[in-house]
């Protein structure tokens, strides 16, 4: 990010002090296993979560840290996705979920007792596996539809510099810019997905959750994302579920291997690490099998 | 170029947290609307629950959005009363739902007796005496058969017509002009008043017959119009949806086209073609305008489908409604008791319809 | 689906059945005859409706000219039936939402059923609730209110029913009665919104109610439109729920709560025709065939509304 570049710099996400002179925290350096609270960090404490009666995922205690990508990877129905989606309270969204334990976001508990999903929601935004752009909606629109439902009342020149402003933190501007008014559908499949998480960073969220953004791209789409992603991490909390482990070792910090112990039982964290010590030598034995391609 | 990106665009960082309107507070508000709805309307004279409901719900919409407005935020608020709106509208619809069923019942139990499904309304004098003393006389035996009769006939006609022309479309021939324009047709057909096509089938038989013709048959043409797109409709569909892997599946062991449709697509789709074919039933058996130009009214039985006015079972309801005669409660109550009559009947070929589609559909299709 | 390359591939295609056996050419023809005969069925309702109703078109008929005749009927009929839309659709749609989005999910099924069992009702039973228990109850509590506050409006002005036997009762009436079919393919349609745009917008941190206005109501308004459309055309057609209730009178009346009231074309069919003969039936048939036109119209309309809507909500 250069610093003359004006309209990417100097934006602060959601900080409580917006001063524009702060300086760009310095991200977590490769290596550094020292949990931080600084920043925008996820604290996941003792998490349990349940469907109904069925217990998906058990004891999951992590932190993920600010700034940096994270990636969970782990063998298909190992819960990865569902501890994803536990981080900005998605999983609700079916009937009978529910969670125990704590996920801390800054120090503040999401799921304390008056703490409203919506209000999550927002600070913690979400990429999803196929790319969903509103069908109805032209690309200009689709990007503030997260926006639109906070502010009502906007000029029309400040919604287009923030569609300018989120369609570059996206690396979408220049290929889109002439076609706002066209609909979101009429993109390619790596453009509708760069369009979604241009939507996601409209609102200014503190966090950005994928999950496999880019498992149904093909590998050109892919790299633009994974380039992005190494773009956004300066600004953004960026968690990844994965399934491909290249991926993972491209483009993340830190990395975290789900597992199952057979079929039916819980998923459980096996282990979280650098990413480097993960895949060069890991501490647990299914870890070591499952990133040499014993299993998985 | 920086404060005009952060201030007003960046979102003012939202707390996670804030009041919430419990479920304690709804009922709060829920009372206080049932209180002021009483207290509007009680003091008008020709005091009416509707109203007070009415008042009511208003009331309970209107609080719940200014508190949770103030409590919670706009769009809370805004959400609450949507959920609000919609719950009331379901709850509206299930009033007149209730009202004709408890109005049917209450009214048609009256005569709701073996008479009423054996007599016909052709009077006797002895009989006319008796009615007079409140014996309860007459009934809607022939209307009934009349029903079934022109129901019968016209389902005999359809059927076949219907699931034919389902098999043209979907088997022989598919994306043939000809097919083209009988789907057109039949959707043309399906949008034809049950009126008109009563005029028609007047019209048809007069041309042949004379003016003034009325008979159960043409009563059944009329209703075999209005039936067949609807068989078309839901046979195709049902025909659609059939695997072609099954079809080839026939053809590779040899089995010619006729014998594949008859033996395997058919019974595959039977569940679906059934319950279709209830509906198409169950749509026709209450029609009256288009019966009440073509069979016309009769106080006695005719079981000749081939000449002669026949009565039918709507047709009887509305007929006695309005010329009731000189006995009119008692030829009220049979009006009603016909009507129960039609709305069991509907019940029961609406029921059968969805446990024919339950029960009758092949495991591991759709 | 792989077909085994065989000998006879070329000259075989097995899923091309040669349709030369004599079942099959039995068979086929029955099928294609079947066909024909919708075609001829529809030529033969047009020939004889025309046939029968051209006499009346073009004479006087008691001193009266057709178009004076069939003017205030038509009006009746798009009156009640226009009213009758107005009134249901806001009410199905917001059932249908209510149905697929908030209900619990078990009870979601069996709420449509009970729904669905509004369809079921003949009209002439709704016809004699109408005028026995709905026309009483509105016109000692609605109608008398509607008079005294809003009589500057044309709709309200007059003297008010007591027997309830109005347009506006009709209307309320054809709504209760074609506010299932709006439903019903409203329901279907919000159904099927896919589940990803639905997560997409609550993603974005959407309340449940601006999810369904961002991702459920774009998606499913050409299917709502469509419904309402078939609805209006139940709503045009519909007999004997007017014939029953309603109290007619000749002329154009814009009073919706008065004994007064322009009379819709099939009710007026049924009500005349038992009576009527000669050239008194031709004109009733005309009078059919206008209607059939107007019914016509509206459902070729719904249907190309619910082709090109869907194919536009394909993303």
């Amino acid at each position: 990010m250069n610093a003359s570049d004006s309209n990417a710099t100097v934006i602060t996400k959601g900080n409580d002090t917006m001063t524009s002179a702060e300086p760009v925290a310095a991200p977590a350096t490769a290596g550094t296993a020292a949990p931080s609270r600084a920043g925008h960090a996820i604290e996941a404490i003792d998490l349990d979560i349940y469907y109904s009666d069925f217990l998906a995922v058990q004891g999951v205690s992590m932190t993920i840290e600010p700034r940096s990508v994270t990636a969970f990877i782990g063998p298909s129905g190992c819960g990865k996705s569902t501890v994803l989606r536990s981080l900005n309270r998605m999983h609700e969204v079916i009937a009978g979920a529910r969670v125990e334990g704590q996920v801390l976001l800054n120090g503040q508990d999401l799921y304390g007792a008056a703490v409203d999903p919506v209000a999550v929601r927002r600070k913690v935004g979400m990429v999803f596996q196929r790319p969903n752009p509103f069908p109805t909606m032209s690309i200009y629109d689709n990007v503030l539809a997260g926006f639109k439902l906070n502010t009502k009342k906007f000029k029309k020149a400040d919604a287009d510099a923030l569609v300018e402003k989120s369609l570059r933190g996206a690396n979408l501007w220049q290929e889109v810019k002439d076609r706002l008014d066209k609909p979101g559908s009429g993109l390619s499949g790596g453009q509708q997905q760069r369009l979604c998480i241009a939507r996601a960073i409209a609102v200014s969220p503190d966090v950005l959750l994928m999950d496999e953004p880019c498992s149904a791209l093909d590998p050109i789409s892919t790299l633009a994302i994974e380039q992005l992603m190494l773009e956004l991490k300066d600004n953004y909390t960026i968690v990844i579920v994965t399934h491909n482990m290249q991926q993972a070792a491209r483009v993340s910090e830190r990395t975290a291997f789900f597992n199952l112990e057979a079929t039916g039982k819980p998923g459980k964290l096996v282990e979280m690490d650098d990413t480097k010590t993960i895949f060069a030598n890991p501490r647990e034995k299914a870890t070591q099998d499952y990133v040499t391609g014993r299993f998985g | 170029m920086t404060a005009t990106l952060t201030d007003p665009l960046a979102l003012a960082d939202a707390p996670l947290t804030r009041g919430r309107l419990g479920v304690a507070g709804q009922w709060a508000i829920a009372a206080v609307a049932v209180a002021v709805g009483l207290a509007v309307t009680l003091p008008f004279d020709g005091f009416k629950w509707g109203w007070a409901l009415v008042v009511a719900a208003v009331t309970y919409i209107a609080v719940t959005y200014t508190v949770a407005r103030v409590v919670e935020d706009r769009r809370q608020a805004a959400d609450r009363v949507a959920t609000a709106v919609m719950t009331t509208a379901f709850v509206i619809v299930l009033v007149p739902l209730a009202s004709v069923t408890w109005t049917v019942i209450k009214n048609g139990a009256a005569r709701f007796d073996l008479a009423f499904f054996t007599d016909d309304v052709k009077f006797t004098t002895a009989e006319l005496a008796a009615q007079r003393e409140g014996a309860k006389v007459g009934g809607a035996s022939h209307a009934i058969l009349g029903t079934l009769i022109v129901t019968g006939l016209a389902t005999v006609f359809a059927v076949p017509f219907g699931l034919f022309t389902a098999i043209y479309l979907v088997e022989y021939g598919v994306k043939s002009r000809l097919a083209r324009a009988i789907t057109a047709m039949v959707d043309v057909m399906t949008g034809i008043p049950s009126i008109v096509a009563g005029l028609f089938a007047y019209a048809l038989f007069e041309l042949f017959f004379g003016p003034g013709t009325r008979s159960g048959l043409s009563a059944a043409v009329a209703l075999t119009v209005l039936m067949t797109p609807v068989v078309v409709r839901s046979a195709e569909e049902m025909l659609r949806l059939v695997p072609n892997e099954l079809r080839e599946a026939s053809y590779a062991l040899g089995v010619p086209k006729w014998k594949t449709i008859v033996k395997v697509v058919i019974p595959t789709a039977i569940a679906g073609i059934l319950t279709g074919i209830t509906l198409a039933i169950a749509r026709v058996i209450g029609e009256t305008a288009p019966l009440l130009i073509t069979a016309g009214v009769l106080d006695a039985r005719n079981l000749n489908p081939f000449s002669g006015r026949m009565t039918t079972l709507p047709v009887y309801a509305y007929q006695y409604y309005q010329i009731p005669g000189t006995a009119k409660q008692a030829a009220y109550d049979r009006v009603w008791a016909a009507a129960l009559t039609l709305v069991l009947i509907v019940g029961i070929l609406f029921t059968l319809a969805r446990v024919l589609a339950t029960v009758l559909k092949p495991k591991g299709l759709k | 689906m792989t077909t085994l390359e065989s000998p006879l591939a070329d000259t075989v295609d097995l899923r091309d059945q040669p349709v030369s056996k004599l079942g099959d050419r039995i068979f086929g023809g029955l099928s294609k005859g079947a066909g024909v005969m919708i075609l001829v069925t529809l030529a033969a309702v047009a020939v004889f409706l025309i046939a029968r109703a051209r006499p009346a078109l073009f004479t006087d008929v008691h001193d009266q000219n057709f178009f004076a005749y069939v003017g205030p009927l038509v009006f009746g009929t798009l009156l009640a039936a226009l009213l009758a839309l107005l009134i249901a659709t806001p009410v199905a749609v917001a059932v249908a939402l209510y149905i697929t989005h908030y209900a619990p999910k078990a009870l979601a099924q069996t709420l449509g059923y009970f729904v669905d069992l509004l369809a079921a009702i003949p009209s002439v039973v709704y016809g004699l609730w109408g005028i026995t228990v709905f026309a009483p109850v509105v016109s000692r509590d609605v109608y008398p209110f509607l008079n005294d506050y809003f009589s500057w409006l044309p709709f309200f002005s007059g003297t008010a029913s007591t027997s309830g036997r109005t347009m506006l009762t009709v209307a309320f009436v054809l709504a209760v009665m074609i506010l299932p079919i709006i439903t019903a393919i409203s329901r279907e349609v919000f159904r099927q919104t896919p589940r990803l745009h639905e997560e997409a917008s609550l993603a974005l941190g959407a309340t449940r109610w601006e999810m369904i206005r961002q991702a459920v109501l774009p998606y499913g308004r050409s299917g709502v439109i469509s419904g309402a459309m078939l609805g209006l055309g139940r709503a045009l057609g519909e007999t004997m729920a007017v014939a029953i209730i309603l109290s007619p009178a000749n002329g154009y009346f814009w009073s919706l709560i008065t004994n007064q009231n322009s009379n819709t074309i099939a009710a007026n069919i049924a009500l005349k025709f038992p009576e009527s003969t000669g050239i008194e039936i031709n004109r009733l048939v005309a009078t059919g065939l206008v209607l059939f036109v107007i019914t016509f119209g509206v459902n070729a309309l719904a249907r190309r509304i619910a082709n090109t809507g869907f194919n536009g909500a394909e993303g």
